[in-house]
């Protein structure tokens, strides 16, 4: 196998504004989804019971079926209900709502993972509500939670490829749209696979770091 | 929706039961390998298998299949698209259940090894008798998600061309120009046939604690 550097060196452009897309997408969703999915956790521990179970739904309905046929049921469907979306933000929207589901869990088991006994104490000292939400709550839930959210944002990454199908101008697309161009479509594939696996390994090392540092606090279990 | 468009869903449906329940299978055999591999002492079986797992765990789905189905016919080997599917869907899962493995045969308590080589089980028999058996009970629970991610994701060998439940449900949207219940009934298919396979594996659980004790 061959890689042909002078053709490559011509297509560099296209692929760079390609990969700006999958990264820009992907970052978006990320914020977005955990942004919706940690609100849908505080709506669902906080909130009446109809609300929890409506949530619990959307949640379940989400987590329950694949993300291509939402994106199609999005993309397609809309538009019969007055939402018809451009590619990108339709994507965008998709891997929004999907990312949230599976957030929502995550801060979710968080929440409960607090032990009782640190909110109880942070009461007795004397604590407010918010400070014990910002001083105990979240940071303790931060280092819980960390290799879950690092996991659910590298899947969303890989997710984010499924969008070349509904024509969003990201990496996955321009690669095929090069390879059937040229008839390297072997080739081109290839370092587009090398591309995502390093994206996604530099992403758990990261996360593995944050995670270090993170519980520098920590102690060390009774 | 009309009774026979319903019908084309159904068996199309029972195609990616077919298509998901062979990978899984087959993932947990290759899976069962690589995680053997990749305890090995040996860092020239250990290594690669390593670089397996992280391979085919950091490439998205849609770019192995797409390799898959580039990369058989330009080595000469021209098989049908399910196939192609089937063996894309099998190399993901593996990679993903030989790290599930791995932590299970970490986890088979030592005294039970220890014990087996007192009533003189020799390797081969410990592995088969003791380890293999204690590592899968152990990552059950996963297996059943890891099912349910499989299910979902070979919705994406709709794109190479298997007429599968995706597939189908696009087929008809297309050739109805009603792709709202289309995709709806498709989403429902599939949720109907996860929370069957969440709810055979709650059970499955339930009976193993309760051998157990």
């Amino acid at each position: 196998m061959t890689v042909d550097w002078g053709l490559l060196a011509e297509k560099l452009p296209d692929v760079l504004a390609a990969s700006g897309v999958t990264v820009a997408v992907w970052a978006a969703s990320a914020v977005l989804g955990v942004a919706l999915g940690a609100a849908v956790a505080v709506a669902r521990r906080f909130g009446p019971r109809p609300v929890d179970l409506a949530l619990k739904l959307f949640v379940e309905v989400l987590r329950g079926s694949p993300f291509l046929v939402q994106l199609f049921l999005l993309y397609f469907g809309g538009p019969f209900i007055g939402l018809s979306l451009d590619p990108i933000p339709a994507g965008l929207l998709a891997l929004t709502l999907y990312g949230s589901a599976y957030y929502s869990e995550i801060v979710r088991a968080g929440f409960a993972a607090v032990p009782a006994g640190h909110v109880e104490a942070a009461a007795c000292l004397g604590f407010t509500r918010a400070q014990t939400v910002l001083r105990i709550q979240v940071p303790e839930m931060a280092v819980l939670v960390l290799p879950a959210l690092v996991n659910m944002t590298v899947l969303l990454l890989k997710e984010t490829a499924v969008l070349s199908v509904i024509t969003v101008p990201e990496l996955t697309l321009e690669i095929s749209a090069i390879g059937s161009e040229t008839y390297r479509f072997v080739e081109a594939l290839t370092l587009l696979a090398l591309f995502y696996w390093g994206l996604v390994e530099a992403c758990g090392g990261l996360g593995r770091l944050a995670e270090a540092r993170l519980s520098r606090f920590r102690f060390a279990g009774p | 929706m009309s009774l026979t468009l319903l019908a084309l869903l159904v068996r199309a449906a029972g195609l990616t039961v077919a298509i998901s329940g062979v990978s899984i299978a087959l993932g947990l055999a290759l899976g069962l390998f690589v995680s053997v591999a990749s305890l090995s002492r040996r860092r020239l079986v250990s290594v690669p298998a390593r670089v397996y797992v992280s391979f085919f765990r950091g490439v998205p789905l849609l770019v192995q299949l797409l390799l898959i189905y580039n990369l058989l016919p330009a080595a000469g080997i021209d098989v049908p698209g399910v196939v192609a599917a089937v063996v894309g869907l099998t190399l993901c899962t593996s990679a993903y259940q030989a790290e599930n493995l791995r932590g299970g045969f970490l986890s088979v308590p030592r005294g039970l090894l220890e014990a087996a080589d007192m009533a003189g089980l020799g390797a081969v028999q410990q592995f088969r008798r003791i380890r293999v058996p204690i590592a899968v009970a152990l990552t059950l629970p996963t297996l059943v998600s890891e099912a349910i991610m499989i299910l979902k994701a070979s919705s994406l060998v709709s794109v190479v061309g298997v007429v599968e439940l995706t597939r189908m449900a696009q087929d008809l949207a297309s050739s109805t120009y009603r792709p709202l219940p289309m995709f709806a009934t498709a989403g429902a298919l599939y949720l109907a046939i996860d929370w069957t396979v969440a709810g055979l594996g709650h059970a499955l659980e339930r009976r193993a604690r309760w051998g157990r004790a």
